[in-house]
């Protein structure tokens, strides 16, 4: 029986392995065969064999910038509300309904963004056009709430006691020992979830894919109030639709060299977000 | 020299210790606590109804129809069937491969192995493949699914679909259901080996029933998180068009999901078919809040008993 589980783990194992290997024997096929200066052009359309990195890696940058606004007070507010001051009938309300948010498939975000908030937000507000980066940056950053919530959450209640009651015992009010004892005493677990935040706002796909306008490639640009378009999406572009490519070629191979950077800044993300939990964790 | 009281007017006195004066501040920051609060809630009940009140119109007229119709290329006619039937199917073979796994590693992990590098590494992997985008894991069905055992699966098939979508989820059975068995008090597998149990009687008659709960509830949430997967869908090539396929039991031809197909009717620009997304939308929803609430209903039942 041991040797049938340790098989079922060494599975996972085995799934990394496989999914470095595909991603790496096509990512470098494409690196030696295009023309190195296709990289860095004046946007990513990648049919006509512009490749551009730079608009991608700022398109997910600006998608993970918006998100962040709109995930990180919401969420870490959310959060010290129901760890520091909810009672337990608040949090046995509020806690599903920030599970049933978290299960929201991605795809309902992106017409929801598409199709309210940019209407009603970007377009009233902001003078946007109907595809923005900012209006699918709003809808990743509603989907990011949850896990905001429930990453800093988990740090806020890692907080001994203790330092809560000292705090009071000099004389210190609630507020002021949220915010100057609580809250700094959780600060890495705070910035793991901000980074985990970001990492999962950069992976995500299908938001971006209806809501940001990228389908057919798009100009480099930094503006939240247009079109734009970002690693995932244009993944999601390369092997969709009118604009699926075929078997070979560069526009083809560039699908997983972007998969690849995706995957690259996504690990980086989560590995330094691991590291910062487990020390906090260590020190309580 | 004259001994100064340190600072005594800053030393409250008893009155105003007893007296409890109205704390503005805080009540201001617990205020906006519970508008952010409360603001989440709004955002999801605005996101529900919203759905409803656009797709209404098919919902309320030709539901029944709009439920067991294929795709087609006239909005007024179109229906979500082979979606539903894409989506339960990848549901099943979800089920059917990452729960055995997961729940294999996750014993692995918990029971059976001695800390070393290898489990260290293991246990490191699984928490980083936890976090790798899932469009990447299209890739990874694309490459090994859909191209290298494509005599097996038929090539872009709900089959290939199904496994990418059970391996993405994977990770997420393995973390849940290792939770769930760390859980288990070791005074009961003490017990257990007392009376002479070997490693696997125990597992299986103390371990195991004891967590899962918290085994089921994780690999029903993964469950309801791969029905709403779409990106890695289109990279193993689910059907975007129109197609007479994908019907039950067809594990190895062409496909859709419902989310694809939402995804493809969401870039349609006229008003018929923004009325038809929006009701896939609500189907769509009814499934994966079903599986859900199933999840959440689990866990809070058997909590209270504990």
């Amino acid at each position: 029986m041991g040797r049938l589980f340790q098989g079922a783990a060494l599975v996972s194992v085995l799934i990394s392995v496989l999914i470095v290997f595909s991603l790496v024997r096509e990512a470098i096929e494409f690196l030696t065969s295009v023309e190195l200066g296709t990289l860095w052009t004046s946007g990513w359309f990648p049919r006509r064999g512009l490749f551009d990195v730079k608009t991608l890696i700022f398109g997910s940058l600006i998608i993970a910038a918006v998100a962040m606004l709109i995930a990180v007070p919401i969420g870490l507010a959310s959060a010290v509300y129901l760890s520091e001051y909810a009672r337990p009938r608040v949090r046995r309300v509020v806690k599903p309904a920030l599970e049933v948010l978290a299960g929201i498939p991605s795809v309902v975000l992106g017409v929801f963004a598409l199709l309210w908030l940019s209407p009603q937000i970007m377009q009233r507000f902001f003078d946007a056009q109907v595809f923005s980066l900012g209006a699918a940056g709003i809808g990743v950053g509603i989907l990011t709430i949850p896990l905001v919530a429930s990453v800093s959450e988990d740090a806020l209640r890692a907080v001994p006691q203790s330092l809560r009651e000292a705090s009071y015992g000099m004389g210190a009010k609630k507020v002021t020992t949220v915010v100057r004892v609580v809250v700094p005493a959780a600060i890495s677990g705070l910035v793991a979830a901000l980074i985990l935040a970001v990492s999962r706002a950069i992976g995500e796909t299908m938001v971006v894919a209806i809501a940001a306008g990228g389908t057919g490639g798009s100009l480099f640009t930094l503006d939240p109030s247009g079109p734009g378009q970002t690693m995932t999406a244009a993944m999601a572009a390369l092997a969709s639709g009118t604009d699926q490519v075929a078997g070979q070629g560069n526009a083809y191979q560039s699908l997983f060299f972007v998969g690849f950077m995706l995957f690259a800044f996504t690990l980086v993300l989560n590995v330094i977000a691991d590291r910062v939990v487990r020390r906090v964790r260590e020190r309580y | 020299m004259t001994v100064v009281a340190p600072e005594l007017d800053r030393v409250p006195s008893a009155a105003a210790i007893r007296q409890r004066r109205l704390d503005v501040s805080g009540a201001v920051f617990k205020g906006a606590l519970l508008a952010a609060l409360a603001l989440t809630v709004a955002l999801l009940v605005l996101l529900i109804t919203d759905q409803i009140v656009d797709g209404w119109d098919v919902l309320s007229t030709r539901l029944g129809d709009f439920l067991t119709s294929n795709v087609s290329s006239r909005a007024g006619s179109a229906g979500v069937m082979q979606g539903i039937i894409g989506t339960l199917t990848i549901a099943v073979i979800v089920a059917a491969v990452a729960f055995p796994i997961g729940v294999g590693a996750a014993l692995y992990l918990e029971e059976y192995a001695q800390p070393s590098r290898l489990t260290r590494f293991i246990d490191i992997n699984i928490r980083n493949l936890s976090g790798v985008p899932s469009v990447v894991y299209g890739i990874l069905g694309f490459t090994i699914l859909v191209k290298a055992l494509g005599s097996f699966t038929g090539g872009a098939s709900v089959l290939a679909g199904g496994l990418t979508l059970a391996i993405l989820v994977l990770p997420i059975v393995i973390i849940a259901s290792a939770e769930a068995i760390r859980a288990v008090p070791g005074a009961l597998r003490e017990a257990g080996y007392g009376v002479g149990g070997t490693r696997w009687e125990v597992t299986r008659g103390l371990v195991l029933p004891n967590a899962m709960p918290g085994i089921l509830t994780g690999t029903v949430l993964a469950l309801a998180r791969a029905m709403g997967e779409a990106a890695p869908l289109i990279l193993v090539g689910a059907l975007q068009g129109f197609f007479t396929g994908g019907q039950w039991g067809d594990l190895t031809g062409p496909f859709t999901a419902l989310p694809i197909t939402i995804f493809q009717w969401a870039k349609q620009p006229s008003d018929a078919w923004r009325v038809n997304t929006s009701a896939a939308i609500v189907v769509l929803l009814v499934m994966v809040l079903l599986v859900n609430t199933t999840a959440i209903l689990l866990r809070n039942h058997f909590e209270k008993r504990r």
